[in-house]
C-alpha cells in the first residue's frame, strides 16, 4: 500500500494546487514532492528484497476482471532505484524553477506533480495496461510544459515530441494485446490477464516468428522513447525548447522509460528474438552513439549538444541491455541512473546560465569563471561525470557497459552473449568523441578571456554567481555522483538478483543459436579428416 | 402482443414527452416556452429510469427481439446521453425572437415559434433509435430507422435560418433519401432470399443456406444493399462525403446530435443485419471483405482528411467519420469482445464527442455561430472552463491514457486482434496516430495559442451548452471508474435467447 502512497499524493498535491493560491503553489509542489522523496528513502531502506529477483510491497487490486485487467503494484530493486530517482529528481526540479517560470505557474507545479505520478506508475506497475497507461500518461505534462513553458520553437517541439512517443507507443500497445490474446487462447479456462508475470512468462515459449514480430511492435515504442537512431530527431527539438524543469526530466527519467521497458518487457519476453536482433539493434545503437557525437561536435547551441550527447550516451546503455550477461545489464541500469544524475545536473546549469544570459551560443560566452566560479566549477564538475573520469559515476557503468559488450561473444563462460570485441572497440570511439565535445564546449565558455553578451541586463532576483538555493540544486546530484563513483558495488550488488534473474534464460538461447555455425565448423574439420 | 408492448413503455414516456413539447412549445406562456427544454430533459431522465424496472430477468425470457436485452442498455445510457444532447441546444433555437418578445418589440406568434418542434422532432429521433431494439422484423427495423432519420432532417433545417443550412437540409435529406431506398431494395432481396420478415425465422433460413453450402446471391447481395445503405447512417466511406457538409451547414448542437443519434442507430442496425448471417462460422466472405474494406477506407479517408480542414466543425466531422471506422472493426470482430466493445464505444464517443461540438455551440461572435479554426485561438484567456473541457474531450478522441477514450480504443483493438484481424488493427493503429496530428491541433489552439485578433470577439454566449460540454468533460475522465460496470452491462446486453 505505501506504493499506493507513493503515487497518489503528487496527486493530491496538484489538487491542491488547483484549490489554493497560486503564490503557494511553489511551495505546495515542494514540501509534497520532499515529502515522497523522505517516503520513497524509508522505503527503499526498509525494502527487503534488495539483491534478490523478488518484489517487494505488492499490492492486489482487481479492476476488470473480465478483461484481467488489474491495478497491481509492486517494485524489485532495479524499479526501486528508478524509483528513486524520479523522487530525486522532481523536488530539485521544482525547487530549481523558483525565479524561471513567471506566468501560469499554478499549472506549471501541477503538472510537475502529475508527470511524477506517471513517472512512479511506470516502474511500480504490475499490469500491463496499469504500465500503458502511465507510459502515456507521461506525455500529457510534458508536451503541456513544453508548449507553455517552453522556447521559440515551442509549438513544433511539443508536436513532434508528443506524435513520434505517441506513434511509437500505440504499436506497443498492439503488441502488448496480441501477446494477452496469444495468452488467453492457450490458458486453460480461456481468461484474459495483463498480469506482467504471467505474460513475459508466457511470451517466451511463443515461436520464434512470433517472438520476432512482438520484439519489433514493443521495440517501436521503445526505441523512440529511449532514443535509438533512427527515431531520434524529436529528442534534440524537444530538448532544446523544453523549460529546464522539462530537459531535465526528459533527459533524467523519461529517456530510461524507453530503457526500462527493454529491461523489463523485451529481455524477459522474447530472448529468441532478442538474440536474434541483438546484433542489428547494437549496430543501430553504435551508429547512434558515432553519429550524434558527431553532430555535438559541430553544435553552438549547448542545450543542445547536451542533448544530442543523451542519444550518444545512451546508446552505450543499449549496447549494455543487450550484451546479455550480467556486467553488461548491471551496467545499463547503473548508467541509467547516472546518466540521470549527470545530465539532469548539467541540464541545470545551462538553465542557470540562461536565466542570466538569455544566450546558449558558445560563440557569445567565455570565460565565465571571473564572474561565475561556483557555476564554473560545477559545470566542470558534471562534464566530467558525463565524460567518464575515473572516481566518478560515467566512468563505472560507461565501463560496465563496455566490457559486457566486448566480453559477449565469448561462449566458454556462464554467460555468452551476440556482439563481441569489435563492437565494443568501435563503441569506445564513441568515449573518445565525448570527451572532445564536452571539453571543447567547456573550454569555450568557462575557460579564456570573459566576455558577455552584449545585451544581457542582470536578472533582478537572481545575483551574478549561482544563489544558495541553485547550489542546494546541485549538491545532492553532485555527492551521488562521487559516491556512486567510489561505491559502486553497493548498488550493483543490490540489483544483482534481478538481473540475473532476467538473463537466466539466455545462456541456453544463445548456444543454441551458436550451435550452428558449430556445427558447420565440425563437419568441414571431419572432412579433411 | 402484451408483452411487446410493456418493453415499449420508454418509447411511449418519450412519445408522450415529444406531444407535450410540441404543445407546450406553442404557449403564449414564455416561462413555458423557455422551459421546454428542462420537459425534454425529464421526459428522458424518466425514460432513463424506468428501463431497469422493465428489463426484468422474467419478462427478457418472453422477450422476440433478435437481442433481448439490448434494450436494458441502450435504453439507460442513450437517454442520458439524450439530456446532454438537449442541454447543447439549449438556447439555440428562436434566440432573438424571444428576446424581442421579451423586450416588447415583438409579439407571440405560434407560427413563428419553432422550439417546441425541435425538441419534440429530438425526442422523437431518440424514441426511433430506442425502438430499433426491440425489432424482431425488417419492417419494424426499417421504420424504427426511419423514424431515427426523419426529424433529424428537419432539426438541421430550423436549427440555422441561413442559405447554409437549408442547403445542408437539402443535401442530407435527398442523399438521406436515397440510402433508404438502397438499404430498402437490400431488405427486400433478402426477403427474397428467405421467405421471411422476421429475423429470426430469416436467420434460421440463412443459417440452413449455409449448411448447404453459402448464403443464395440474393440474399448477400441484400445483405451488402443494406450495409452499404446504412453507410449512409454511421457516415463511413462510401457514403461519408455528406457528413462534412451536413456538419458545418447545421449549428453545433445538432451537429452532435446527427454524430451520436443516426450513427448509434446504424450501428446497431448494421449489428443486426449482420447477426442474421452469425459469426459463428466466420462471416461470409463477401460480407467480411465489404466491412474490412469499408472499415479500412473509412478510417483513413476520415483521419487523413480531417487533416486538411481549416473549419474546426467540419475537422471533427471528419474524425466522427473516422471514429465510425474504429467501431466497424468491433463489428468485424462479432461477439461477445466485439459487440461489446462497440456497445460500450458508442457511449464513450457519444459522450467525449458531445463535449467538443457543445464547446462550439456555447461560443459565438456578436450572436453569430463559429466555424473557422482560427475563432477558438486562446480560447483559454477568455474562458479557461470551455477551452479545457475542450482539450479534455478532444484529448478523449484521440485516446490519451486514462482519459475514457483510450479504453474504448483498447477494447476495440483488443477485440480486432482476438478475432484475428491484425492487418485492420494496424491500420487503425496508425490512423489514430494520424488523428494526433489534428487532435493535438484543437488541444494546441485551445489551450495555448495566444488570442488572435480574429478570435479576440468570441466569447462564452450561452450557458447549458457549456454546463454539457463540462459534464461531458468530467465523463471523461471519470469514466473509467465505471469502466467496469459498464462492460458487464454490455456484456449482458448482447446475450442470445436460448
Amino acid at each position: 500500500m505505501s506504493l499506493w502512497a507513493l503515487l497518489l499524493l503528487p496527486l493530491f498535491g496538484a489538487a491542491c494546487i488547483f484549490v489554493l493560491k497560486s503564490s503557494l503553489s511553489k511551495w505546495i509542489a515542494l514540501v509534497v514532492s520532499f515529502f515522497v522523496l523522505a517516503l520513497s528513502i524509508v522505503m527503499a531502506i526498509q525494502f527487503g528484497q534488495w539483491g534478490t529477483p523478488l518484489d517487494g510491497y505488492v499490492s492486489h487490486v482487481p479492476w476488470i476482471s473480465s478483461m484481467g485487467i488489474t491495478l497491481d503494484l509492486g517494485v524489485d530493486s532495479v524499479a526501486l532505484l528508478l524509483v528513486l530517482l524520479t523522487t530525486l529528481l522532481t523536488p530539485l526540479c521544482v525547487w530549481g524553477s523558483f525565479t524561471a517560470i513567471t506566468h501560469r505557474k499554478r499549472e506549471y507545479y501541477a503538472w510537475l506533480l502529475i508527470l511524477e505520478t506517471a513517472m512512479l506508475g511506470v516502474f511500480a506497475a504490475q499490469d500491463l495496461i496499469l504500465f500503458y497507461v502511465s507510459f502515456e500518461l507521461t506525455l500529457v505534462p510534458l508536451f503541456f510544459l513544453i508548449a507553455i513553458y517552453g522556447g521559440k520553437n515551442r509549438a513544433n517541439a511539443s508536436m513532434k515530441f508528443f506524435i513520434y512517443t505517441f506513434t511509437g507507443s500505440l504499436f506497443t500497445l498492439a503488441g502488448f494485446v496480441y501477446v494477452a490474446w496469444q495468452y488467453q487462447q492457450t490458458s486453460q479456462y480461456g481468461n484474459w490477464s495483463f498480469a506482467i508475470h504471467d505474460l513475459t512468462t508466457f511470451a517466451a515459449t511463443l515461436s520464434s516468428t512470433q517472438q520476432g514480430w512482438i520484439l519489433l511492435a514493443l521495440l517501436a515504442g521503445f526505441a523512440v522513447k529511449i532514443p535509438v537512431f533512427p527515431v531520434h530527431t524529436w529528442l534534440p527539438i524537444a530538448h532544446t525548447e523544453a523549460p529546464t524543469a522539462g530537459s531535465v526530466i526528459l533527459a533524467g527519467v523519461l529517456l530510461k522509460l524507453g530503457t526500462f521497458g527493454v529491461y523489463r518487457f523485451i529481455l524477459p519476453m522474447v530472448p529468441e528474438a532478442v538474440v536474434a536482433y541483438a546484433p542489428a539493434i547494437a549496430v543501430l545503437a553504435i551508429i547512434g552513439i558515432l553519429y550524434t557525437a558527431l553532430i555535438c561536435w559541430v553544435q553552438d547551441d549547448i542545450k543542445k549538444l547536451v542533448a544530442y550527447s543523451s542519444i550518444s550516451h545512451l546508446g552505450f546503455c543499449v549496447l549494455g541491455l543487450i550484451a546479455l550477461n550480467p556486467i553488461g545489464l548491471e551496467g545499463a541500469v547503473l548508467y541509467m541512473l547516472n546518466h540521470g544524475l549527470s545530465t539532469g545536473a548539467l541540464f541545470f546549469l545551462i538553465g542557470m546560465m540562461y536565466e542570466r544570459y538569455h544566450t546558449r551560443d558558445m560563440n557569445a560566452i567565455s570565460g565565465l569563471m571571473k564572474k561565475m566560479p561556483v557555476w564554473s566549477f560545477f559545470m566542470v564538475f558534471f562534464v566530467l561525470s558525463s565524460v567518464g573520469l575515473p572516481g566518478l559515476n560515467g566512468f563505472v557503468s560507461e565501463f560496465m557497459c563496455l566490457l559486457g559488450t566486448f566480453v559477449s561473444s565469448n561462449s566458454n563462460t556462464t554467460w555468452p552473449g551476440m556482439l563481441g570485441p569489435e563492437y565494443a572497440a568501435i563503441a569506445a570511439i564513441g568515449m573518445v568523441l565525448a570527451a572532445m565535445y564536452l571539453l571543447i564546449m567547456v573550454g569555450k565558455i568557462v575557460f579564456g578571456s570573459l566576455r558577455e553578451p552584449d545585451q544581457h541586463q542582470n536578472h533582478e532576483s537572481l545575483p551574478p554567481d549561482l544563489s544558495p538555493r541553485e547550489i542546494g540544486v546541485l549538491v545532492p546530484l553532485a555527492a551521488l555522483c562521487i559516491w556512486i563513483g567510489v561505491q559502486p558495488a553497493v548498488l550493483t550488488n543490490a540489483m544483482q538478483g534481478s538481473v540475473e534473474e532476467v538473463l537466466s534464460p539466455y545462456p541456453r538461447i544463445v548456444l543454441q543459436e551458436q550451435a550452428e555455425p558449430t556445427v558447420k565448423v565440425e563437419l568441414k574439420e571431419d572432412n579433411h579428416g | 402482443m402484451a408483452d411487446r408492448i410493456w418493453f415499449l413503455i420508454p418509447e411511449l414516456i418519450l412519445l408522450a414527452g415529444a406531444v407535450v413539447c410540441a404543445i407546450g412549445g406553442l404557449s403564449n406562456i414564455a416561462t413555458l416556452r423557455r422551459g421546454i427544454g428542462f420537459i425534454a430533459c425529464l421526459f428522458l431522465a424518466a425514460a432513463c429510469i424506468v428501463t431497469p424496472w422493465i428489463y426484468t430477468p422474467e419478462h427478457v425470457a418472453q422477450s422476440t427481439a433478435l437481442f433481448p436485452s439490448l434494450g436494458s442498455y441502450v435504453k439507460f445510457f442513450v437517454p442520458l446521453i439524450g439530456i446532454l444532447l438537449v442541454m447543447t441546444s439549449g438556447g439555440l433555437i428562436d434566440r432573438t425572437y424571444e428576446h424581442a418578445i421579451a423586450k416588447g418589440k415583438d409579439r407571440f406568434n405560434a407560427l413563428r415559434s419553432s422550439g417546441g418542434e425541435y425538441h419534440a422532432l429530438l425526442l422523437l429521433s431518440i424514441t426511433g433509435l430506442l425502438l430499433l431494439c426491440e425489432a424482431n422484423d425488417l419492417i419494424w427495423l426499417f421504420l424504427a430507422l426511419e423514424l431515427v432519420s426523419l426529424p433529424t432532417y428537419v432539426m438541421v433545417a430550423i436549427s440555422r435560418w441561413s442559405r447554409v443550412g437549408q442547403e445542408a437540409a437539402m443535401k442530407y435529406f435527398f442523399l438521406g433519401a436515397i440510402s433508404s431506398a438502397l438499404m430498402l431494395y437490400g431488405f427486400s432481396l433478402m426477403y427474397g432470399a428467405t421467405g421471411t420478415f422476421v429475423l429470426s425465422d430469416m436467420a434460421n433460413a440463412f443459417a440452413i443456406q449455409r449448411m448447404e453450402g453459402e448464403v443464395v446471391l440474393f440474399g448477400q447481395i441484400g445483405i451488402l444493399l443494406a450495409i452499404i445503405g446504412l453507410c449512409y447512417k454511421i457516415a463511413a466511406a462510401p457514403m461519408h462525403l455528406y457528413a462534412p457538409d451536413v456538419y458545418q451547414g447545421a449549428a453545433s448542437a445538432v451537429t452532435a446530435f446527427l454524430a451520436f443519434v443516426p450513427k448509434t442507430a446504424g450501428m446497431l442496425a448494421i449489428i443486426i443485419v449482420v447477426s442474421l448471417v452469425g459469426w459463428e462460422n466466420g462471416l461470409p466472405r463477401v460480407v467480411e471483405m465489404t466491412l474490412w474494406v469499408v472499415a479500412v477506407l473509412t478510417m483513413l479517408l476520415g483521419n487523413i482528411g480531417a487533416l486538411l480542414q481549416n473549419s474546426a466543425k467540419r475537422m471533427l466531422g471528419y474524425s466522427s467519420i473516422a471514429h465510425s471506422g474504429y467501431i466497424l472493426i468491433g463489428v468485424i470482430a462479432g461477439p461477445p469482445l466485439g459487440l461489446i466493445a462497440v456497445l460500450v464505444y458508442l457511449l464513450i464517443y457519444g459522450a467525449t464527442n458531445t463535449a467538443a461540438f457543445a464547446t462550439l455551440a456555447s461560443l459565438s461572435r456578436d450572436g453569430e455561430s463559429i466555424d473557422s479554426l482560427d475563432d477558438i485561438a486562446g480560447l483559454h484567456k477568455r474562458s479557461p472552463v470551455a477551452a479545457g473541457a475542450f482539450a479534455i474531450s478532444c484529448g478523449s478522441l484521440l485516446g490519451v491514457p486514462p482519459l475514457f477514450g483510450f479504453w474504448g480504443k483498447l477494447l476495440l483493438f483488443a477485440a480486432g486482434i482476438a478475432a484475428g484481424q491484425l492487418i485492420l488493427v494496424l491500420v487503425a493503429v496508425v490512423t489514430s496516430a494520424i488523428s494526433a496530428w489534428y487532435y493535438l491541433r484543437l488541444i494546441g489552439l485551445a489551450v495555448l495559442s495566444p488570442t488572435t485578433p480574429q478570435s479576440e470577439s468570441v466569447i462564452v454566449a450561452l450557458r447549458w451548452p457549456l454546463v454539457a460540454a463540462v459534464l461531458s468533460a468530467i465523463i471523461a475522465i471519470g469514466g473509467p471508474l465505471v469502466l467496469k460496470s459498464l462492460t458487464a452491462d454490455a456484456t449482458q446486453a448482447i446475450v442470445l435467447p436460448e
